[in-house]
């Protein structure tokens, strides 16, 4: 078996670009990616990729070189630029390859998602009458973990606050202006107690890595972090997520909790060994939650890390140095990759502006519908 | 109280007040809501739901979702906000309902809740729907 380092990394911005496609965004990320590594696409053994709503990720090929070159596509929800890297990892951690490239790139319509309830498996009622939104899900999760854990309104804005602090330091975010608590907490109710600036939005943006063996990196003579462990894992009974008009007396972990675990196991550290985490903040309460859930706090130690700006960038432990998913959008192929590019940044000391000092290990998890997680731990 | 319900094998309503219809699995047991229909419905069984529970938790929808799939007869400007949540039927199973409540500071995590009907203003056609509302 082979480990398996990340060598170069690359990023379209994320934000809105309605002169491109997703697709070109994806190209861009995957030209950067290579050119970070010095290596070029004719050199690609494998590439795997995917978007959720801009297409397949092939059709980047006639872009890239008609090499011959096997590409897969990958769709995995929210999970997809995850799965890429997950599918890369395996790729060469079999031995089967040495050097190749994952990518995930995505252009969505703006606002809300308006999905169709027999599409999930779900009665027409449960759409008419108005149930079936995830921001009702995200709103409904993050109330009774506010009222069995004592976190406040004003923890939800200083997430949201710090997020906007990072974004506008961040050369790929969205965001780049900062917007304080008070702003936040009295902006527009969207689903209650979450208020407009809490939630990220649809996005644009590509992201792209090149993997490669140990073997391969000391021959092309390169250096970059090891992925030291990487696990994507689905829902069990009883775990609580979007879309559901029941949910069972019993209750059960979260996809986060065990792919988190695994990932850890496979690494062979503790939460207390990450130096810099990257966790999905699809809304302020995510990123509080996902706090615990990842191992990083006991459930209601958030309230008072947060406001000793533990979280923030010289705090105990930084999270969403770029601005996470609120500073940066979503696009959802795209997503996941753009949280182990920014740990890359932070491991190889380029992240200006928002450097981490000595970051030797980072974190990062991306968690979606239909109830899934994809951890991926990076050491220097 | 012309109006038909929204689905048949919703719910149900009688001297004791109003229950849901769930369907409990006849291989383990296990409850779930709305009762399933088709093949997976061969696999359940239907069961009246209790019709008190407890506020599992709860939020206030603020804009007006989009259609489809909601059909409200109301536009953009004339959208009431509402309360929705989840109420645990307890040792059955946690069911997610509109929520009647006046004023939504009201709602707290754990308080008592009271199933019922309320009219839904459905595009063409007002229909019967489920509710919850704070039992007293």
């Amino acid at each position: 078996m082979s480990e398996v380092h990340i060598v170069g990394a690359g990023i379209h911005p994320f934000g809105r670009h309605d002169d491109k496609t997703g697709l070109d965004q994806g190209v861009f990320a995957v030209r950067q990616a290579l050119a970070d590594a010095g290596v070029a696409w004719k050199d690609m053994q494998f590439a795997f990729g995917g978007s959720s709503a801009a297409g397949n990720a092939d059709a980047m090929l006639p872009h890239m070189g008609l090499t011959g070159v096997q590409f897969i596509n990958v769709s995995n929800g929210c999970a997809t630029g995850g799965s890429a890297l997950l599918s890369g990892y395996w790729a060469i951690k079999s031995g089967e390859f040495d050097i190749g490239v994952v990518t995930g790139f995505d252009k969505h319509p703006r606002g809300a998602f308006n999905p169709d309830p027999e599409a999930w498996g779900l009665p027409k009622w449960y759409g008419e009458t108005g149930m079936m939104l995830t921001t009702q899900f995200f709103a409904m999760k993050i109330t009774r973990y506010m009222g069995l854990h004592g976190i406040t309104p004003m923890t939800l804005a200083r997430v949201a606050e710090k997020a906007f602090e990072n974004g506008a330091r961040a050369p790929h975010s969205w965001r780049k202006q900062p917007v304080d608590a008070e702003t936040i907490l009295r902006s527009q109710m969207v689903s209650d107690p979450l208020t407009k600036f809490m939630f990220c939005s649809p996005a644009e943006g590509g992201a792209a890595l090149v993997l490669v063996s140990d073997k391969k990196m000391r021959e092309l003579g390169l250096t970059g972090p090891r992925i030291l462990g990487a696990a994507v894992r689905t829902r069990v009974n009883g775990s609580f997520e979007v879309f559901a008009p029941s949910l069972d007396v019993e209750r059960g972990p979260s996809p986060t909790q065990i792919a988190s675990k695994a990932a850890y196991a496979m690494a062979g550290i503790e939460p207390n060994d990450i130096d810099v985490a990257q966790i999905q903040d699809t809304e302020s309460g995510a990123e509080i939650m996902h706090m615990s859930e990842n191992g990083f706090c006991a459930d209601g130690e958030q309230e008072k890390l947060i406001s000793e700006g533990a979280t923030q960038i010289g705090g105990k432990l930084p999270i969403n140095t770029d601005g996470g998913c609120l500073a940066c959008g979503e696009p959802i192929g795209a997503s996941g990759l753009r949280q182990v590019y920014e740990n890359v940044q932070q491991l190889r000391r380029r992240a200006t502006g928002r450097q981490v000092e000595g970051a030797k290990i980072g974190y990062s998890q991306v968690y979606g519908a239909p109830g899934l997680s994809a951890v991926a731990i990076l050491g220097a | 109280m012309a109006e038909r319900p929204i689905a048949a094998n919703l719910f149900e309503e009688n001297g004791t007040g109003v229950r849901l219809i769930g369907g409990r699995r006849k291989s383990d047991g296990k409850i779930v809501f709305p009762l399933p229909t088709g093949v997976e419905g061969t696999q359940y069984e239907p069961v009246s739901l209790a019709s008190e529970g407890t506020l599992w938790s709860h939020t206030v929808q603020r804009f007006r979702p989009k259609s489809p799939p909601y059909a409200g007869a109301d536009d953009e400007r004339t959208f009431k906000p509402f309360a929705l949540g989840y109420v645990e039927l307890p040792g059955q199973v946690i069911v997610e309902t509109r929520i009647d409540v006046d004023d939504p500071s009201r709602l707290k995590v754990g308080m008592k809740m009271k199933a019922g009907t309320q009219t839904f203003a459905k595009e063409g056609e007002p229909v019967l729907t489920y509710v919850f509302r704070p039992a007293a």
